[in-house]
């Protein structure tokens, strides 16, 4: 076969623009195309970073009452400020920095997952399956979300904490109830992906080589529907960070101790006249991270596809 | 006040640049033409000539930020280019019209064709909403769309292709352009169709005296319809001059290796075997011997696929609980066999189940009954596992070279895949393979690290035909495998699949339904019809001995690439190709075939084609 004559040979150019890197090395090179995203990398890390290893460089206890220092604005002494039984809102920021980021990623884990899971069963099912989960997926968008929540932490907090105790216990359980209420969309979008990928002619060429479905979903399929589901998962992080927020804000999230940051934004809402600094810092921080979450879900989507030349 | 003799339209030194990364481009160099009064000029060349892009700039339908057009376009006396934008406007569907390609997209879904065209009439001509209806009524009658007055009030999409087509015709008509401008509008129709619409175009212009300026990249159409010629390529005029001309006598290299790459039906006659294009080099004009095929069907040897009476139905359901109200038959009681090293042609128009069969042989769709036997084994009641290792001895070839690759996929792991799915190789030896069958195929051993987007469509499909050769399969089923293609990239496409079929003796079943290019490369045809085969046997007989109305109708629709031949008007039926949905009680009639000559069967006709036959096709 190798040594047999050529045959015609295409008389069109074969670009040769540049060496063929290997496929790793080109998304990188696409997502650096991106500097919004490149940046928001940059802040992202800094944030990460700072509830991470913030804890070492400034280790105030969180709870240290001072009643000398109550709703001072920022200072040396306390560099975000004070809220109003003193005590200081970067140690509190630092700590509710880590159950933030940590709900928010986990949620967007367990909707993105299930997510995909349902969308993919129903997108590649071509009989009963299809309509049940569809009708599953319309049940779960109609559930009125925030009494279903009120009462699965009436039932389960208890039991939940006996087991893996306050903090671990509530946070399985937002995490859970989160992710669990968010996966819809994602759902959805995969189904409609799946739908119009599998009638695909490349998809038809794997099948007519001898391709399982299996392999069809896992080479081909998947990962070309990936990309709308990579901006819907950045997304989910930033809306888990916010539903967190909304459910400490009311009072359902963690125990009132726990300085999450929507938590700090509840307490703030009273001060705002005199302290606003105190919505501020985590108004801020959580703003900063959605928004860069956001930009580098756009750059991965774009980075991720080989199509494009940019 | 103009002489009656200056042209209409007169385009000097146009140049068209596009402002791309934020730097200007030319895609149009300095290019002239004129269209007469009550004069057809076509400009053709393949994609990326920069034809459609001139035509548009004549009405400066370009992005007007992101492109610049410099030289003069006089239409009547008046410059164009430095009109308003509301004169502009005025002239825009008041005396130049457009009509386009793609006719499924170009009429608004959510209004009625009958409100469509009098809206025209209403903004244009300032007629009342009655006296426009009326208006609309008669231009419907006028590009011969049965039963007018009951469609009026139609929806789009109740219209097939070709009465849309129609429907836009007749709104451009609607404000008595003088000049016609007809972006490719019979690209995306059927071949019957096509020359239904081409008759049109032809009639009214008798009837309204318009210019047209046609875009096309056919030669066969060119050759039907216009008195002058513009042949484009690489955004320059190459060559003008009259039609017949063009033909007989192509000055420029560029025009003579475009003429040697067009199909043309009836070149064929007196060959039993399958032929090369003839390759002309596109600098210097000249020739290349072709080579003979060699006589590649072993007919003695069992043949690789057997197909008896294989019916394919979908079934179209409706209502709350998913009653089935109706079936499409797509594939109805279809035989045939195909040896090693034998092409056999699915022809037929769209719709008509060639497809169907193709993917229902693959069981891509399975198939309701009948049966398929690869090398003498039936497949269709074969379960997944087993099914797999058989397809390794069938291989498909899409049409879309486009879609037919997995964007995230490099070319080289494409063309691996088939070995690693079925476990055959190794990485590494799959890797090298690819690099081999690439080389095969006429492509550098390099571009197995590229990825599909960077490569032409005839490139890719290349690339498909490799990843098909990967298995060594016996059978390629190569569904409208070329009819994407440019015309010169087609002809090389074709060769290239001559040659595989020479080397490896493979046996193509070549649906398509460009007849010209089946006459080429097949040596047995199949004509389909509602998913039925009409007509089946040897090439020379099917095309040189039609029997059946519609194999006649389909060759007597399909243009010639020769001026000299163009028929007169054929005053085809405005009738619509039927649609194979039946209710749900259809219980399809048998049908008998006989014998014209050795294995050349047609099938008996009803009494329905015997009215249907138009005369020049019994003639």
């Amino acid at each position: 076969m190798a040594g047999s004559t050529l045959a015609s040979p295409s008389d069109e150019a074969v670009p040769i623009a540049r060496a063929p890197a290997s496929p790793g090395r080109e998304t990188w090179r696409r997502f650096r195309r991106h500097r919004l995203a490149l940046a928001s990398v940059g802040v992202l890390a800094v944030l990460v970073a700072g509830v991470v290893f913030g804890g070492l460089l400034w280790p105030v206890a969180i709870d240290d009452i001072d009643f000398a220092a109550q709703l001072q604005g920022p200072s040396w002494d306390h560099p975000f400020g004070t809220d109003d039984l003193g005590q200081d809102l970067l140690a509190r920021m630092i700590y509710g920095g880590r159950i933030s980021l940590a709900v928010g990623f986990a949620a967007m884990a367990v909707a993105s997952l299930i997510g995909v899971l349902v969308g993919a069963l129903a997108g590649m099912s071509r009989r009963f399956l299809d309509p049940v989960l569809m009708w599953l997926t319309d049940l779960f968008l109609s559930l009125p979300q925030l009494p279903l929540l009120l009462l699965v932490i009436y039932l389960f907090r208890d039991s939940l904490k006996a087991v893996f105790g306050s903090q671990g216990g509530v946070f399985l359980m937002i995490v859970a109830v989160i992710g669990g209420l968010r996966w819809m969309p994602v759902a959805r979008l995969v189904r409609a992906q799946f739908l119009t990928l599998r009638e695909k002619e490349f998809v038809e060429a794997a099948r007519s080589q001898g391709a399982t479905t299996g392999h069809l979903v896992r080479r081909h399929i998947l990962p070309n529907a990936l990309g709308p589901v990579i901006v819907a998962a950045s997304i989910e992080v930033s809306s888990a960070i916010i539903a967190e927020s909304t459910l400490s804000f009311l009072g359902l999230g963690f125990p009132p101790d726990i300085p999450t940051w929507g938590r700090l934004l509840f307490d703030a809402k009273d001060h705002l006249d005199v302290a606003p600094h105190w919505a501020l810092f985590p108004g801020g921080a959580i703003f900063l991270t959605v928004l860069s979450i956001n930009f580098i879900g756009d750059g991965l989507r774009d980075a991720l596809d080989p199509r494009r030349v940019l | 006040m103009a002489d009656p003799m200056d042209p209409l339209l007169s385009v000097c030194d146009l140049t068209v640049s596009f402002r791309s990364d934020g730097r200007w481009r030319e895609v149009v160099h300095g290019v002239s033409f004129d269209v007469g009064p009550r004069e057809t000029v076509a400009l053709v060349g393949e994609s990326g000539s920069g034809k459609s892009v001139s035509a548009l700039s004549v009405l400066r339908l370009l992005p007007r930020d992101a492109s610049r057009i410099g030289g003069s376009v006089r239409f009547a006396g008046r410059d164009l280019l430095a009109a308003s934008e509301a004169e502009m406007r005025r002239v825009r569907g008041d005396s130049i019209a457009m009509i386009f390609q793609e006719p499924m997209t170009s009429l608004n879904p959510v209004l009625t064709t009958g409100f469509q065209i009098a809206e025209a009439l209403i903004r244009h001509r300032g007629l009342s909403r009655s006296a426009a209806e009326a208006e609309a009524l008669r231009l419907l009658d006028k590009v011969r769309i049965p039963a007018a007055r009951s469609r009026l009030h139609d929806y789009p999409h109740r219209f097939s292709g070709g009465m849309r087509q129609r429907v836009m015709i007749a709104m451009a008509l609607a404000c008595r352009p003088k000049l016609l401008i007809a972006d490719e509008p019979t690209t995306a129709l059927d071949v019957t169709i096509q020359a239904q619409i081409l008759d049109l175009i032809k009639g009214l212009q008798d009837e309204e005296g318009m210019s047209v300026l046609f875009i096309t990249h056919d030669m066969g159409v060119v050759a039907e319809i216009a008195d002058r010629t513009v042949v484009m390529y690489q955004g320059r005029a190459v060559e003008a001059g009259p039609t017949a001309r063009i033909f007989d006598a192509p000055a420029e290299p560029y025009t003579r290796a475009l003429l040697a790459a067009v199909p043309r039906l009836g070149t064929m006659a007196g060959r039993a075997r399958p032929m090369r294009f003839p390759v002309v080099d596109r600098a210097t004009g000249l020739a290349a011997a072709t080579p003979e095929t060699p006589d590649t069907v072993q007919a003695t040897a069992r043949p690789v696929l057997e197909v008896r009476d294989l019916t394919t139905r979908f079934e179209i359901r409706s209502g709350l609980l998913g009653r089935v109200s109706g079936r499409v038959h797509a594939v109805e009681r279809v035989s045939f066999s195909l040896a090693a090293g034998e092409t056999l042609a699915l022809v037929g128009e769209s719709g008509c189940g060639k497809s169907t069969t193709g993917r229902s042989i693959l069981r891509l769709v399975e198939p309701l009954s009948g049966s398929v036997l690869l090398d003498g084994e039936d497949i269709t009641g074969l379960d997944p596992k087993t099914l797999r290792t058989r397809r390794q001895r069938m291989q498909m070839i899409f049409q879309d070279p486009f879609a037919s690759l997995d964007p995230r996929l490099s070319v080289g792991a494409a063309v691996a895949e088939p070995l690693l799915i079925n476990r055959l190789a190794t990485p590494q030896v799959a890797r090298r393979r690819a690099e081999d069958l690439l080389a095969r195929v006429g492509l550098p051993p390099e571009s197995a690290g590229r990825f599909p987007h960077e490569f032409s469509g005839g490139q890719r499909q290349r690339i498909c035909i490799a990843r098909a050769l990967a298995l060594n399969p016996r059978l390629i089923v190569a569904d409208e495998a070329v009819s994407a293609l440019d015309v010169s990239v087609k002809a090389q496409v074709v060769n290239l699949m001559l040659d595989l079929q020479a080397e490896f003796g493979l046996a193509y079943l070549f649906i398509s339904h460009d007849m010209a290019v089946v006459e080429r490369v097949s040596h047995r045809v199949a004509v389909m019809y509602l998913g039925e085969i009409v007509e089946i046997g040897p090439r020379a007989a099917v095309f040189g001995n039609p029997q059946h109305p519609y194999t006649k109708t389909l060759l007597g629709a399909v243009p010639i690439p020769d001026p000299a031949r163009r028929r007169a008007r054929h005053a085809l039926p405005d009738a619509e190709i039927r649609s194979p949905i039946r209710t749900p009680d259809y219980d399809p009639p048998v049908r008998l075939y006989r014998e014209v000559s050795p294995g050349h069967s047609v099938q008996d006709w009803d009494a329905a084609w015997a009215d249907a036959t138009p005369e020049w096709a019994a003639a």
